[in-house]
């Protein structure tokens, strides 16, 4: 316990945090302070900092969970203070890992024997589980070149230019590199045929994403699948396939259980998919399926014995808490398949709700395809006045956060708005955020366009003269437009 | 919000869960169950299994802190539902992590003028951090290399074989080849001179360690030093150092502030260390610190810029949850350094009565030394008639999780029982440590001669040897479980 000094002020305690000197003093910022200050006071002032962070449930640029039930959320209380790599002392929480990583992997169709067990792993996130997919793919194939005698020293991934961050740091970090399929205006997700192409014999696999962070599409898996398994029969490389369906793992199993993208086409060797996203579970947790054994070598593995029974173990990171891998278990035995699909199907009606009321406002292109994740991505018809930025930023008066991205090349004239529904997404909140959307464009309309503006007063005085106003709203439009092109590649995923 | 179809059962509701059919049946393992339940059914049934698993505070194999204020875990569940990346949605929490990089920067002397920001990062542990640092120096001394027109495919690290797993991993899936001078009895840390003469024009980094995971020995980082800036002068390779102070970093400044093994001393470029050992959070955050911007190359950085204030992302993890980095705030400026120099002295004083507990059986070598982290390292003098794997067993019956190792190459044939000494480890445990200790020697030798005797009667007779057979698979078994283990707990 924390033994701390005798108070010399004697009024310390008999006073409210608010009444006492500590919500004077400014907090230290870079040094740690020399003195201990009373819980209730750090509390008090970390909490109300915090305030003025965004509220999570409004935050509709983020796919991961923001609600669970009271029920779960004991249970992770109950094990905030359990490292996750204890095996040996925690075996229900290892056991309970390696139950969900198996009844994952009966959901993407593994091809596993009745007594068979999953290979796969529980991660931090999806991040950490492309790197391990990735790896065990660089690993492969480098054992493979090895074989045949052939230089292994360029390795390279095919996927669009839609990918998440995590893949451009996962070719930066282990030195793999990436060849990106360019996207176009309307087609904005990865080209199967053109992926086909740029495969070489250096490439290490193909990845796909089951629901784009752009606009929730779903890529063809099957086609992919189709036209490399014809390539492969040409030229013998053997080039694998990886499907990044870190959103989309938990939502096709159940509302489009006849979509061919998993185990189930020959291709696919390894999936990842993130529980805290559509597995419904707080920030932390994600997981990696790898078909079968052969596809994990096992130079990688660190193998953990105790009294018999062995626990293979391959992750990045060692120590972490174990709240979200029961927290996952809590869920996947609590709602089950049939919950599961009850909420996805909820969450595809209010974003058709949404849609439907954004169509009606008749300003708004839909970018987001009606299959897919739930969500709605929509860029305004006419972008002479103001543009989603804008948008964006009047909506946050009223509490929502709606991010607005440019796409990645070669679409980057595209913007659009963002909406992710997530299953604390009401339909009351929904036709909320409708009207809220038609009020702002209502305020807008009355706004005159800067750029018009100016363009107005300079033909009258016959110089193109930027006032100081101008000049300002220049550069943070150039600021705010440089920040979302940095920030789409970094996905608010 | 979950909208169920309507229950069938119209008296689900009415019966507690022990009285309903959940707990009739046996719980889906392999595959999802294709039927919702209640979740006080969902709720109960995860939470008596799991109370199978140990307690966590009698565990004292680990150094993550197991314990915190509850004013913290109302702060933690606040922000369960916030994720960490989302920087631009949360700048307040982006904000704490950055004081609390400057923070720890500071507190390892890092060279920053007043109004510099410290170069470093938050993880999920001192893996991440670890993984980044290596990640940094390999990419420095490629870029080093590829400019001086020699070959940059074959780096490798020196290190003594005491290290944690996470540098074989960094090792393993960076490829960068991992040269480890060996232990010997008596010396359990990495020896400075030897590391020196393994360091090549190859080398990436040496990594020393603050606080050894086997005794919490603080290796001589100062001595390192001062041997490689010789070495250095003389070869020009400039090999830099990276200072793994995973439990240490929160040790050595507040008991031993004179111990010159940060940023003071020149050629250490790096440190990381993990927030959630003496850091006193709950796993899951790490820190890892550079001593300026140059040490970190920048083709390595993720620039997010909003609104014009730069905010460098550099992290193999992406998505997180923000509860440790503000867990970890809370406890620097609720403690400060007085409070964190309390909780050290606690430790340390908790350390030495069961230091002198134990030396009072008379029947244990303390491997550990007093100065380092504070855990007590100790095998038995005499370990003919059982070993420290039996006193480990029998400790769990009592409910206590105290773990039995053997060293690592080339000191593989000493065995040792470690006991961490968190902040939640009071005087009064200690005391009951002691003598629950001492019950089970006193248990184990009593069985020992009983044994001994019916052997003799016997004259070794099938039966009584079968048992013998067993128990000796059973230890065989039980060391090999072990052996493996030593890489594994932190």
């Amino acid at each position: 316990m924390v033994l701390s000094k005798t108070v010399t002020e004697s009024d310390v305690s008999l006073h409210s945090t608010f009444a006492s000197r500590y919500v004077r003093a400014c907090l230290p910022r870079f040094r740690m302070p020399d003195n201990s200050i009373p819980k209730e006071a750090a509390y008090q002032i970390i909490n109300d900092e915090l305030m003025l962070d965004g509220n999570p449930r409004l935050n509709l640029a983020s796919f991961v969970t923001t609600w669970m039930e009271p029920e779960c959320d004991k249970l992770i209380m109950a094990s905030i203070n359990k490292n996750y790599v204890d095996m040996d002392e925690y075996p229900v929480t290892t056991e309970l890992q390696n139950r969900c990583v198996n009844m994952i992997a009966h959901l993407f169709n593994a091809p596993l024997g009745e007594t068979d067990t999953a290979v796969g792993v529980g991660t931090v996130g999806s991040s950490e589980a492309i790197m391990l997919a990735g790896l065990a793919f660089k690993r492969r194939w480098q054992n493979k070149m090895r074989e045949q005698g052939k230089p292994f020293d360029k390795p390279n991934i095919v996927t669009g230019a839609n990918v998440q961050v995590c893949w451009e740091k996962f070719a930066r970090y282990f030195e793999v590199e990436l060849k990106e399929v360019k996207l176009r205006d309307g087609y904005y997700v990865m080209d199967p045929e053109k992926a086909v192409e740029m495969v070489d014999e250096n490439t290490i696999c193909v990845a796909a994403i089951l629901g784009s962070t752009l606009n929730g599409e779903f890529e063809d898996v099957k086609l992919l699948n189709d036209l490399l398994v014809t390539k492969n029969a040409e030229t013998g490389w053997d080039t694998p396939i990886h499907v990044d369906a870190a959103s989309g793992g938990f939502i096709a199993p159940f509302i489009y259980p006849e979509l061919e993208w998993d185990f189930r086409l020959p291709l696919v060797k390894s999936i990842n998919v993130s529980g805290h996203k559509y597995g419904l579970v707080y920030a932390g947790v994600g997981w990696v399926i790898w078909r079968n054994k052969e596809d994990l070598p096992d130079e990688l593995i660190f193998h953990i014995n105790y009294l018999g029974a062995d626990q293979p173990t391959f992750t990045l990171n060692f120590s972490k808490g174990s709240s979200q891998i029961i927290a996952q278990y809590y869920q996947l035995i609590r709602l089950g398949f049939e919950g599961y699909k009850n909420i996805m199907e909820n969450c595809r009606e209010n974003a058709m709700v949404l849609k439907e009321g954004i169509e009606k406002t008749e300003r708004f292109n839909i970018v987001s395809k009606d299959n897919g994740v739930p969500l709605v991505a929509f860029s305004l018809k006419d972008h002479s006045h103001h543009n989603e930025f804008e948008i964006s930023d009047m909506l946050r008066r009223y509490g929502w956060i709606v991010p607005a991205y440019t796409m990645p090349p070669d679409a980057q004239h595209v913007t659009v708005c963002r909406v992710v529904v997530r299953e604390d997404f009401s339909r009351t909140l929904a036709e909320r955020l409708v009207s809220d959307i038609s009020k702002v464009l209502h305020e807008l309309d009355t706004m005159p366009a800067k750029v018009s503006a100016k363009k107005t007063v300079s033909e009258e005085k016959g110089v193109a003269v930027d006032t100081e106003e101008e000049v300002t709203k220049k550069i943070t439009d150039a600021w705010r437009k440089f920040v979302a092109d940095k920030k789409k590649t970094l996905g608010v995923c | 919000m979950v909208i169920s179809s309507t229950t069938a059962d119209y008296d689900q509701n009415l019966h507690s869960t022990f009285a309903s059919r959940y707990v009739r049946t046996s719980l889906p393992r392999f595959k999802m169950p294709d039927q919702s339940i209640p979740k006080d059914a969902a709720y109960q049934i995860i939470n008596d299994e799991l109370m199978l698993d140990g307690n966590p505070r009698l565990n004292l194999a680990s150094f993550v802190t197991t314990w915190m204020e509850p004013e913290c875990d109302k702060l933690i569940m606040s922000s369960l539902n916030k994720n960490y990346v989302d920087m631009d949605e949360y700048p307040v929490t982006t904000e704490l992590q950055n004081r609390c990089v400057n923070m720890i920067a500071h507190l390892f002397h890092a060279p920053i003028g007043e109004d510099d920001s410290a170069v470093g990062v938050g993880t999920v542990g001192s893996s991440e951090a670890i993984m980044l640092a290596g990640l940094a120096f390999k990419r420095k001394w490629q870029a080093k290399r590829k400019s001086q027109g020699k070959s940059c495919d074959s780096p490798n690290i020196v290190t003594g074989s005491n290290v944690q797993v996470c540098w074989e991993k960094f090792a393993r899936y960076f490829e960068v080849e991992l040269k480890e001078v060996k232990l010997k009895e008596g010396y359990y840390v990495m020896d400075p001179a030897k590391a020196v003469e393994m360091v090549d024009e190859n080398t990436i980094c040496v990594a020393a360690i603050l606080g050894s995971t086997m005794t919490g020995e603080f290796e001589d980082v100062k001595l390192l030093n001062d041997l490689l800036t010789k070495k250095n002068k003389e070869t020009g390779w400039e090999t830099p150092i990276h200072v793994d102070a995973a439990s240490g970093g929160f040790v050595a400044p507040f008991l031993y502030p004179n111990l010159k093994w940060d940023f003071r001393l020149p050629l250490v470029k790096s440190i990381n260390v993990s927030g959630h050992k003496y850091g006193l959070v709950y796993a899951g955050v790490g820190w890892v610190v550079w001593r300026s911007k140059d040490d970190l190359p920048d083709e390595l950085v993720f620039h997010i810029n909003y609104l014009g204030s730069d905010q460098p992302t550099f992290t193999l993890n992406f998505s997180k949850g923000s509860s440790q980095i503000i867990a970890q705030y809370y406890q620097f400026i609720r403690l400060g350094f007085e409070g964190y120099k309390d909780v050290m002295s606690n430790c340390h004083e908790n350390t030495m009565v069961l230091k002198e507990g134990l030396e009072k059986t008379g029947r244990f070598n303390i491997i550990s030394k007093d100065i380092g982290v504070p855990l007590l390292a100790f095998s038995l003098k005499d370990s003919s008639k059982y070993t420290v794997f039996n006193i480990s067993e029998s400790l769990r019956r009592f409910g206590w999780i105290v773990p039995a190792y053997t060293m690592p190459p080339d000191a593989e044939h000493i065995s040792v029982l470690r006991v961490v000494i968190r902040e939640d480890f009071s005087h009064s445990l200690a005391d009951r440590l002691i003598a629950d200790i001492v019950k089970v020697v006193h248990e184990l030798e009593g069985a020992q001669s009983t044994v001994s005797t019916s052997g003799v009667r016997d004259g070794g007779t099938v039966e009584h040897g079968s048992r013998v057979m067993e128990r000796g698979i059973a230890k065989f078994w039980r060391r090999f479980v072990h052996g493996k283990k030593t890489s594994s707990v932190c």
